[in-house]
């Protein structure tokens, strides 16, 4: 790796300061993906701007009434471990716990998971379908932004110069929900998702009062799967309604051919993923 | 503003080494280059193969993928720290690799060690399952896994205080 240089701020607003001074900077947490793009060549920046002495930014906390709040800087073990995450929020802790292995889990934040802005980004579709915001901080203040607006496209958000983001904000579940989130992979551990799918219902008996469904590698930023949502919400669960938010969610996705698969291996792949995620979901709400 | 070789203090199997560092520098490289504890393997150098696995605070960590300097005031562990210090006599987890054979090439096994040390030091009594998943990220290139497995639940039962020897 070229030389670089080290910034270590102590407070938020330092480092947003350092963000907006130096253009070509990164911001660094676990390093798990951006010392590899540095080694790979993908990324040179002049300097990195470490955050992890920023105090409070692993805090995970919880009320009934606002909800879940995630500092950035949470690791991927806190969260597939965290008690209370696993209790109110289930499909993140199994998120966290496909991602990469335990060497990177323990590395790897919440933060840098959304902020590399991959479209087959493990925590992301758990993020969308529990319809998370980012709490991005600057020196004009902070904003919250719905984690389905964060992403311009791979590898891109909607950061601006001099912000950061600070916290994950996840709303509170209604009763009678349940959430799970399928990954596809060639290998059981430390391999990029094919596809991902995150899936929330929202149960009224055997009627889905809502759902949320989330697309990762389905397009070149995770996606809502809209249409799919549409075809369930009110509707009765059988097999039928099932299959038609299975067509609906791999109409309105884009999946490409790569390496790991074909785009048209892909889409067989939303069509049953999203179905067997929908009917999990369902069955957790109970 | 911080530009070229930075002083830190690195605690590396209890003792505290103070050294200089670019920022650029992993902790594999440095451990390696600066400290001369080539225990650590360096393999795929981009976080697939696990092999340059260390304990950061007990915990297993890449450290190809760990900048040197972050690890100011953390408690790193490699495997030349696994063994008691003063009598040098062996860990469990690596007599158990000794007398069953666990290794072949050997370039996994510090890293396997290491993490399954780190296993054992949270699950007494994990199962098959357990040590599978937690080994997970350790690739070895010579197969071995079935005797790996079998060396780790042998050394949790000499270290539950079973069998004195593998």
């Amino acid at each position: 790796m070229t030389a670089l240089k080290y910034l270590a701020p102590a407070t938020l607003k330092e480092a947003c300061a350092l963000l907006l001074e130096h253009r070509d900077a990164r911001v660094i947490a676990g390093g798990t993906d951006l010392v590899v793009q540095m080694k790979q060549g993908e990324a040179r920046p002049g300097c990195v701007i470490n955050i992890a002495a920023i105090a409070g930014q692993d805090a995970i906390n919880y009320t009934e009434r606002d909800g879940l709040r995630l500092g950035a800087l949470v690791t991927m073990t806190a969260i597939r471990t965290s008690p209370i995450i696993n209790q109110k929020y289930n499909i993140l802790s199994q998120a966290a716990g496909k991602l990469g292995t335990w060497q990177v889990q323990n590395r790897a934040t919440i933060g840098g998971n959304l902020c590399n802005a991959a479209t087959s980004a493990d925590t992301i579709p758990a993020l969308l379908a529990l319809d998370a915001s980012a709490v991005i901080v600057s020196a004009k203040g902070e904003r919250e932004v719905p984690v389905e607006d964060f992403f311009t496209g791979p590898g891109k958000t909607i950061l601006s110069p001099g912000e950061l983001v600070a916290g994950i904000r996840v709303p509170p579940l209604p009763p009678h929900s349940g959430g799970v989130y399928l990954k596809h992979t060639v290998r059981k551990a430390l391999d990029l998702a094919i596809i991902g799918v995150g899936a929330v219902a929202v149960m009224d008996g055997d009627i889905f009062k809502d759902v949320r469904i989330a697309l990762g590698t389905a397009a070149p930023k995770p996606i809502r799967a809209r249409n799919a949502e549409a075809a369930l919400r009110g509707r009765k669960m059988d097999d039928n309604i099932i299959e038609q938010a299975a067509s609906a969610a791999v109409a309105e996705s884009s999946p490409r051919d790569s390496l790991r698969a074909t785009a048209e291996y892909r889409r067989e792949l939303i069509a049953a993923l999203v179905a067997r995620a929908v009917r999990q979901a369902a069955e957790q709400a109970g | 503003m911080i530009d070229g070789a930075i002083p830190v203090t690195l605690r590396v199997n209890g003792d505290d080494y103070q050294l200089e560092v670019e920022p650029q520098w992993t902790l594999a490289d440095t451990l390696r280059e600066r400290l001369g504890l080539t225990g650590t393997k360096m393999m795929c150098e981009q976080g697939e193969c696990g092999a340059c696995t260390v304990l950061i605070n007990g915990l297993p960590v890449l450290s190809c993928l760990t900048l040197a300097i972050e690890c100011q005031g953390m408690d790193i562990m490699t495997i030349e720290g696994v063994a008691d210090p003063q009598t040098g006599e062996l860990h469990p987890i690596q007599q158990a690799f000794v007398e069953r054979s666990g290794m072949q090439c050997g370039v996994c096994t510090p890293a396997m060690v290491l993490t399954a040390k780190a296993l054992l030091d949270e699950n007494d009594s994990p199962t098959e399952g357990d040590i599978r998943q937690a080994l997970a990220g350790n690739i070895c290139r010579c197969g071995n896994y079935k005797r790996i497995v079998e060396c780790v639940q042998v050394s949790a039962e000499m270290m539950r205080g079973g069998k004195a020897h593998a």
